[in-house]
């Protein structure tokens, strides 16, 4: 077992939901889906015209020539660390920069800087093409512009393992303090992929539903009728740190960490293993790491997309970790109503696990009225009460390339 | 042909829009660099969008000579003319 604990002291994000933690926890919490039409003039040529657009604008948040400076990822990245920062209240809390590390991923990175530059270029000629567009639209921008920003000189890591990278920045942020690397690290994901060619790309490969039906139906994990994920947008950043150095400085922590998992399927580029074992063992390893007894587990974020085959498999993996006590344990999918944030998605769900824990309540699964027969599993669709005690809740996340990412929280 | 006040005034708009200093701050004796902490990319975002404001080419060996606004407008007036 890992001797240094690893605590949550600090929480933010800007979500299709809610432009903060409390808005978007208070909306997920009353079932509130965040997809709607997307207005843009270019969503007429698309197959797909819904999604999740953030809730507030990030130029209503940040200064505007600090963000014309930013890609959107790394715009909703640092909304979302500004948020996280404050409430750890790190402000003046002297911290040494040599032991604060950032490890802030996207799954794409800048696309709509790239490709707004590379029309610049097709239409204005070479001239037009942005000097600041390389250090815009580079995969590790918002983890840099974070650092720079909060003067963090440790590590600065970006993983990337599409749809998972949001949790294995989490998982990274932890081996950081558990290898004496760093005391905080400020730990998250992002993603602004609401663009045209994404969209169309996820379409083509039939990732996206094309469900016309009313915006706020169409993400339903676990639903006979689901077809396909929705595309959001946003950001979440967590503040982890050493147990010690969080008491040492009298911070108030939300959960701790009880441990990670990382597994590949090594199965096929795009689509899961259909039995889920790539997953079930790096949720077994969360729990390993963390020596969590399955009993204790009683809530789990699901990856669940809403993709006819992703879904079964989650449901097998857990079956297949937890055995009898997946029973007692109340699953949910938060992008039944926040939409797939992509690279962003796992850092929001361990935001929304975390305050699960914190508030022992689980957010309800919206739009599924018709539990899909091969899922057995409890997955209400109103909020549900946690138990109280020690209690751990898990967040899982997948991505193409086989990634397979688990971190496990535990209540303080 | 635009006055040499015209061309501060557009050169202004254009500094505000990317460096975010003040329009009225951007006046002929100032250093783009010194006084109004444009930086070497910003200074790269302002030629361009100077060239394309006022139909004329900045090629990058003459913007390390444009030190102060008076220096850059005084190159569009030249170009211009």
């Amino acid at each position: 077992m890992p001797s240094t604990r690893v605590v949550v002291t600090g929480l933010g994000t800007t979500s299709p939901v809610g432009g903060d933690v409390a808005s978007t926890w208070q909306a997920l919490l009353s079932g509130t889906s965040g997809i709607a039409h997307l207005t843009d003039e270019w969503v007429e040529q698309l197959p797909v015209r819904i999604g999740g657009r953030v809730a507030v604008e990030p130029s209503e948040v940040l200064e505007r020539v600090k963000a014309r400076r930013l890609d959107r990822s790394s715009q909703f990245a640092m909304v979302a660390a500004d948020q996280a920062w404050a409430d750890a209240g790190l402000d003046g809390a002297g911290l040494e920069p040599e032991r604060l590390g950032v490890a802030v991923a996207s799954g794409i990175g800048g696309v709509t800087t790239l490709l707004e530059n590379y029309d610049a270029l097709l239409q204005k000629g070479a001239r037009r093409v942005s000097p600041l567009a390389v250090p815009m639209l580079m995969p590790n921008a918002p983890a840099a512009n974070v650092s720079l920003k909060y003067g963090a000189r440790a590590a600065v890591h970006a993983p990337t393992s599409a749809c998972a990278s949001g949790n294995e920045a989490i998982a990274m942020a932890v081996d950081l303090i558990r290898l004496g690397r760093a005391d905080v690290v400020i730990a998250g994901g992002t993603e602004a992929a609401i663009h045209p060619l994404p969209m169309a790309a996820f379409a083509n490969m039939m990732a996206l539903s094309k469900n016309a039906a009313d915006p706020t139906t169409v993400s339903r994990p676990w639903d006979t009728a689901r077809d396909g994920f929705v595309l959001g947008e946003g950001g979440a950043v967590l503040v982890l740190e050493s147990e010690e150095h969080a008491r040492a400085r009298g911070a108030r922590a939300y959960a701790e960490v009880r441990g990670a998992g990382i597994s590949n399927d090594a199965h096929d580029i795009a689509q899961p293993d259909p039995e889920g074992r790539g997953g079930t063992r790096a949720i077994a390893m969360a729990l390993r790491e963390g020596d969590v007894d399955p009993a204790s587990v009683v809530h789990v974020n699901a990856h669940a997309t809403s993709t006819p085959k992703g879904d079964i498999a989650e449901g097998l993996m857990l079956h297949a970790v937890l055995g009898q006590h997946v029973d007692r344990c109340v699953v949910t999918s938060t992008k039944s109503m926040t939409g797939h944030l992509l690279g962003g998605a796992g850092a929001l769900e361990a935001v929304a696990t975390v305050m699960a824990l914190h508030d022992r309540v689980s957010p309800p699964t919206i739009n599924l009225d018709d539990l899909d027969p091969e899922v057995e599993l409890d997955i209400p669709t109103s909020r549900r009460d946690l138990p109280q005690g020690d209690i751990v809740a898990l967040n899982n996340s997948f991505g193409f390339g086989g990634a397979n990412v688990a971190v496990a929280f535990g209540s303080l | 042909m635009a006055t040499t006040e015209e061309i501060r005034a557009d050169l202004a708009d254009i500094v505000n829009e990317v460096a975010g200093v003040d329009a009225d701050d951007v006046q002929l004796d100032k250093s783009f660099v010194d006084d109004l902490d444009v930086d070497s990319l910003s200074m790269v975002e302002v030629v361009v969008a100077a060239e394309e404001k006022f139909g004329v080419t900045i090629p990058d060996d003459e913007v390390k000579n444009l030190k102060t606004v008076g220096d850059a407008v005084a190159y569009i007036e030249r170009a211009q003319g």
